[in-house]
């Protein structure tokens, strides 16, 4: 029998890792993931989770020693964030190319400077073009069971690639909910028998040079790089069709079945769209049910997989719509919006849909987006239908 | 079990000082509540913790699920833990008319102020209950039962079972059922209807 939990979305994911098996655990803690990496220790501790735990130094040497282990056949897991994954950087830059297929929970928090603590999605977007995969959840049990999936994700031979399973700090990891804990038995059969790394391990009876210096302008040097880039882009649009897949395959077996890529939510008679990522969405569905039952053709896309970019998937859901107001958790410095903005922009214009767009950010550094900021967005977005002028970003929290 | 009333939305904000137990009290609750069938989402609003900074903490519970996952800015109750705070912080901050006030205090409810738009009110001497049971004046368990005692929208049986799954065990546990159920039995109910104030003491 599934036992019900109330928890937050940081143990909500620790007991995603104790269900997932890993063999190896390396963490630091850093707000606020923190009470995770407090969780993980308490469950070695109490033989919860049979895997070697390693107390290392700092957040650089955490995704190291799993990098090791990965490559020795382990299976592993870490969570991080904010300042930490700033240390991890090094290493988590080294991690897809070797194609590595590490767990790690991103409880994603707003960047320094000005010093803060909260939440923020400013360190996860900082990272998103470096080759892991990553999912942003909205509530604590989609944390836990896209925790386990993520490991039959990234160690699929079509993907090999490390996985941020992204939740938002404050809302999502101090939040508490009532989850159901699926039994292990169950997940066992649904992750298969551990069949980590079979392409590389490091072995002493079959000693093998890894990574080893690749690249300059002679002989097989370019080539060989190009070869190293392609195969892990050609990974991540192969993820695109595992993700999917395995998110159906839960379903079937949980019962519960979860948007893999995007989600659309009141979008099939929808004439413009709000797009939301993470926890900030059920407030968004709130509000357009609100805005519906007062006659607004509104929609909603939310964001799940935003590596690899689900540009398929947004296709098919914003060709019908006039307008889109896209709200985003974190800011593009260089461009003056919101990251999921910008992006949305590139892929309307891949897909030649050209109609007016508006970003709005919100929710940095702890703040609220509320179905009252919602309502803002709505109404913003309906009154761009006919626009033809760029528009500006809005700032969501500027007046709070 | 006692049948409890329906409930389409209510939204509760906790107020404590840290190391009171606020964050850990909606949590019990929350724990209670869904035991009885309740949706329920708590969110603490933290900052850089520190023993007697301002603790906020939220918390929602419904017969529906619930997607909103936000702080609270309109409550129908306020579960205040500490008897000074009233002073330093708005704890009515937009409480909606109807509103539930649960305060931990000794004094009676003519010596405090609070809005019109509050209809029933809880006191409780917490911190005299905590301070006998505990030697501490961590009062979140004391005040739990005064919410039950006030709202009657959770038995004591699912905060007893709560504590027992989300919080404490053995002496701790015993200390903790204790002090519940003494703020249970001695909080104060007040309906402030019609100008009048009807105090019963338990």
């Amino acid at each position: 029998m599934p036992k019900k939990l109330v928890c937050d979305g940081n143990e909500a994911a620790a007991w995603g890792v104790v269900l997932s098996r890993p063999d190896m655990v390396a963490v630091y803690p850093i707000t606020p993931q923190s009470s995770l990496a407090e969780y993980i220790s308490q469950f070695v501790a109490d033989g919860i989770l049979k895997a070697d735990l390693m107390d290392v130094e700092g957040e650089h040497s955490v995704l190291s020693v799993l990098q090791g282990a990965a490559l020795a056949g382990a299976r592993t897991f870490t969570a991080s964030c904010g300042q930490g994954l700033a240390f991890m950087f090094e290493p988590y830059f080294r991690t897809p190319p070797l194609r590595l297929p590490i767990v790690m929970s991103l409880v994603t928090r707003d960047g320094i400077s000005p010093q803060c603590v909260w939440g923020g999605q400013q360190d996860a977007m900082t990272v998103r073009e470096t080759g892991w995969i990553h999912m942003y959840c909205e509530t604590a049990q989609e944390i836990l069971d896209t925790t386990i999936m993520a490991y039959k994700i990234a160690e699929h031979r079509d993907v090999m690639l490390p996985v941020n399973v992204n939740h938002d700090g404050n809302y999502l990891s101090y939040g508490v909910e009532q989850i159901e804990l699926p039994d292990q038995a169950d997940v066992d059969e649904f992750l298969g028998e551990k069949n980590v790394n079979w392409h590389v391990a490091l072995d002493p009876e079959r000693p093998m040079g890894v990574d080893p210096l690749t690249g300059g302008a002679g002989g097989i040097g370019p080539s060989l790089f190009v070869r190293y880039r392609k195969g892990l882009c050609e990974g991540m649009q192969n993820a695109l069709a595992v993700i999917e897949d395995i998110h159906r395959q839960w379903g079937e077996r949980f019962g519960r079945f979860y948007a893999p890529l995007v989600e659309s939510y009141r979008m099939e008679d929808a004439e413009y769209a709000i797009v939301t990522i993470g926890s900030m969405s059920g407030a968004g569905k709130d509000a357009v049910d609100a805005a519906r039952n007062a006659g607004e053709p509104v929609g909603l896309l939310k964001i799940k997989t935003f590596r690899p970019f689900p540009l398929e998937a947004i296709k098919a859901a914003l060709s019908h719509v006039k307008a889109i107001g896209v709200v985003d958790r974190s800011v593009s410095f260089g461009w003056n919006c919101g990251p999921v903005f910008q992006e949305l922009l590139s892929a309307l214009f891949y897909l030649r849909i050209h109609i007016p767009a508006v970003s709005f950010i919100g929710g940095l550094a702890g703040a609220d987006i509320t179905v009252d900021h919602f309502e803002r967005v709505i109404r913003t977005t309906a009154d761009i239908m006919n626009t033809d002028e760029p528009l500006e970003t809005i700032w969501l929290n500027e007046a709070d | 079990m006692k049948r409890l009333p329906e409930i389409s939305m209510f939204e509760m904000r906790f107020h404590g000082r840290g190391g009171q137990g606020a964050v850990l009290a909606s949590k019990i609750l929350a724990k209670a509540l869904a035991e009885e069938g309740r949706h329920v989402k708590a969110i603490p609003s933290f900052g850089f913790e520190r023993r007697g900074a301002p603790v906020t903490a939220y918390l929602r519970f419904s017969d529906n699920p619930i997607r909103q996952t936000t702080n609270i800015y309109n409550p129908n109750c306020v579960v205040c833990l500490d008897p000074t705070l009233p002073q330093s912080v708005d704890i009515f901050e937009r409480i909606q008319s109807g509103g539930i006030w649960i305060q931990s205090t000794k004094k009676s409810v003519d010596r405090l102020a609070f809005p019109g738009e509050v209809t029933t009110i809880g006191l409780c001497d917490a911190f005299g209950i905590a301070l006998k049971i505990f030697g501490r004046t961590i009062v979140n368990s004391t005040m739990l039962g005064a919410f039950s005692r006030t709202t009657g929208l959770v038995t004591l049986d699912s905060l007893y079972n709560a504590m027992a799954t989300v919080a404490f065990r053995d002496a701790a546990l015993e200390k903790n059922i204790l002090a519940c159920k003494t703020g249970y039995e001695q909080c104060r109910v007040i309906h402030n209807g019609e100008g009048t104030l009807d105090e019963k003491t338990g």
